[in-house]
């Protein structure tokens, strides 16, 4: 049997991304991929993949999925209700997934962007380099109930199921930026006011960017007028004409004509991608310095996400079927709860 | 200016090239903060002479209307060594008098002007100071160069025109203009690869697909490349469309 991923159903936003198509910006082209880099990360940490593969990613809705050969599955970036023939499972985690056995995955209870991974990744045709679904650029198509989509052989299936800690990037917070090349169209006193605002996601939002919103605002440049376009690149925060904020995510356009205040940092990103509609959101200027120090200790922690992962203990509480395990007869050696 | 003024960040200073961070890992070479012909010209130039320069840290590279992109890697070099280098570059010559050396290419891309493939050519006509036959004879007259790619995939901004089309951006924004049109504004074309709102004025289409993920390479045209527009009927247009080549009809002459 070849190894399949079966898409019973699929909510609207849910397309296939890996880590997109890097150093294109001279044909117009923004690196897309997964809007939550992190998450890859941590399902191939979660997997023992020595670097990320082709996942799906769902925004806001999930799906119900079937595979055809054994493969262990990891659920990575915004937590989602998910089961395995009704019995609930794990976030931030991996699962055996038998053949036969439906994988539902509903609503996000927090953040927006959930991965589903699957050990021996999708195994969809690459197009320029990446299997990504760029729709701005027309790349690849969101994905639809009925469809098969091919996947890598697991390597190991019988590799136990595994958890990491994952710290709370779901529900906005404070974003580090740094100053770029137009932030001298602001004047300092709207940087400084800006600093220091609270800024709520609002309900515009999708992979090219999110619009933010504010009582305190708007940001306006004092340099505006005859500016010519310039690039443009995922992180920034332009001001539109009425000096509201818009942070440019993945799928963003390459050249642009608002002025922009600054840039997110890169390990930032997941955190504006996944904050959802109403999250409150700040933003903190760190010089360069600062900012390369930061992104060092990131990828630092990136490298150390696989010996962060430990045994999955499931929780009798999610488990609906505890009263068929035969918990109190003799001897026992006390790892019955332990999914191995 | 010291290079160290040169990094700081957020300064703007319209009378001297600036080198400016973009980014963690690029360097913004700014000319001009607007689209002065001297600085398109420069951009134009400096990246031309990038491109032969020995820069083996430099991993991206790409001009815009008035700036150039350089993007470095972080494992072979600090942002301030890349910044002295691409300085040291820059010192070599005069920019304000620079000028882009001669195109490899020349494109010649069929055009249909006014009508349902060019609904705003009248206005922009009238705005330029002229009818619209000598409008199209004008524009088919020049030889257009790539000022810069981007936006959406693929998608050329070409110019400069002359002078009497430095028209402003329209008040009310056109929701949508179809693949292939070819829209006007500020002394510069852009050819849309895709259906998209715009405040440019649509003045023709063609049939010329700029993005084109399955072929290799996936982007036909190159920053440098000189492009004629060549005008043929509306009748013609609609029948190169309906023909769904991605070529449209172009033909690309090596001019070396």
């Amino acid at each position: 049997m070849r190894p399949e991923l079966i898409i019973h159903s699929a909510g609207p936003g849910v397309s296939v991304q890996d880590l997109g198509r890097p150093g294109q910006i001279s044909i117009g082209l923004s690196r897309g991929g997964a809007a939550d880099r992190r998450a890859l990360f941590e399902a191939a940490a979660l997997l023992g993949q020595p670097a990320p593969l082709a996942a799906l990613e769902m925004a806001g809705m999930g799906g119900s999925f079937e595979v055809t050969t054994p493969t262990r599955i990891a659920l990575t970036g915004a937590p989602m209700e998910a089961r395995l023939d009704g019995a609930a499972l794990a976030w931030h985690a991996s699962h055996l997934l038998q053949p036969g056995q439906r994988l539902t995955i509903s609503g996000v209870r927090a953040g927006s962007y959930g991965y589903l991974s699957v050990a021996g990744g999708l195994r969809t045709e690459p197009v320029m380099g990446s299997r990504s679904t760029h729709l701005v650029a027309g790349l690849g198509a969101a994905l639809e109930s009925g469809m098969t989509l091919p996947l890598g052989e697991d390597p190991a299936p019988d590799r136990p199921a595994r958890s990491l800690p994952v710290a709370d990037r779901f529900s906005g917070g404070t974003l580090r930026y740094i100053h770029g090349p137009q932030t001298g169209y602001f004047s300092g006193e709207t940087v400084a006011r800006f600093d220091s605002a609270k800024l709520i996601r609002s309900a515009t939002g999708n992979r090219q960017g999110v619009k933010l919103e504010t009582e305190t605002g708007p940001f306006p440049p004092e340099l505006s007028g005859g500016l010519a376009s310039d690039f443009i690149q995922e992180g920034d925060i332009q001001m539109t004409g009425a000096g509201l904020p818009f942070v440019l995510l993945c799928e963003c356009q390459t050249i642009g004509g608002y002025p922009r205040i600054g840039t997110v940092l890169p390990c930032d990103l997941p955190r504006i991608a996944q904050a959802p509609p109403g999250a409150l959101l700040r933003f903190q200027a760190v010089d360069l310095a600062e900012a390369d120090q930061i992104m060092r200790s990131d990828a630092r922690e990136i490298d150390a996400l696989a010996g962060q992962t430990t045994h999955l203990i499931r929780d009798p509480r999610l488990m609906h079927d505890l009263l068929s395990y035969q918990l109190i007869s003799g001897v026992t050696a006390g790892r019955e709860l332990e999914e191995e | 200016m010291s290079l160290q003024d040169a990094l700081r960040l957020g300064s703007v200073d319209p009378d001297h090239v600036q080198i400016l961070p973009f980014g963690l890992d690029g360097v913004l070479v700014r000319f001009a903060v607007t689209a002065e012909p001297w600085a398109t010209q420069a951009a134009q130039a400096f990246h031309d002479y990038a491109r032969s320069a020995d820069l083996p840290f430099i991993c991206e590279r790409a001009p815009s209307l008035s700036s150039v992109l350089l993007r470095f890697d972080p494992a072979q070099i600090t942002r301030e060594a890349a910044a002295a280098r691409i300085e040291s570059l820059l010192d070599a010559h005069d920019w304000r008098k620079a000028t882009p050396r001669a195109p490899e290419r020349l494109w010649t891309i069929p055009v249909a002007f006014g009508g349902a493939h060019g609904p705003d050519l009248e206005a922009a006509a009238e705005l330029a100071g002229m009818r619209p036959e000598a409008a199209i004879a004008e524009i088919t007259g020049l030889e257009l160069r790539v000022l810069a790619i981007g936006f959406a995939p693929g998608q050329p901004y070409l110019g400069l025109l002359p002078e009497a089309w430095n028209l402003p951006r329209m008040e009310q924004i056109n929701p949508q203009v179809p693949k292939g049109a070819i829209a006007l504004a500020v002394r510069q074309l852009v050819l849309f690869a895709n259906p998209s709102p715009t405040g440019w004025r649509q003045i023709g289409r063609t049939a010329f697909a700029p993005f084109r993920p399955e072929a290799e390479p996936a982007v036909p045209l190159r920053a440098g490349d000189a492009l004629r527009l060549s005008a043929v009927s509306g009748d013609e247009m609609t029948a190169l469309l309906d023909r769904g080549d991605p070529a449209g009809g172009a033909l690309c002459e090596s001019v070396t």
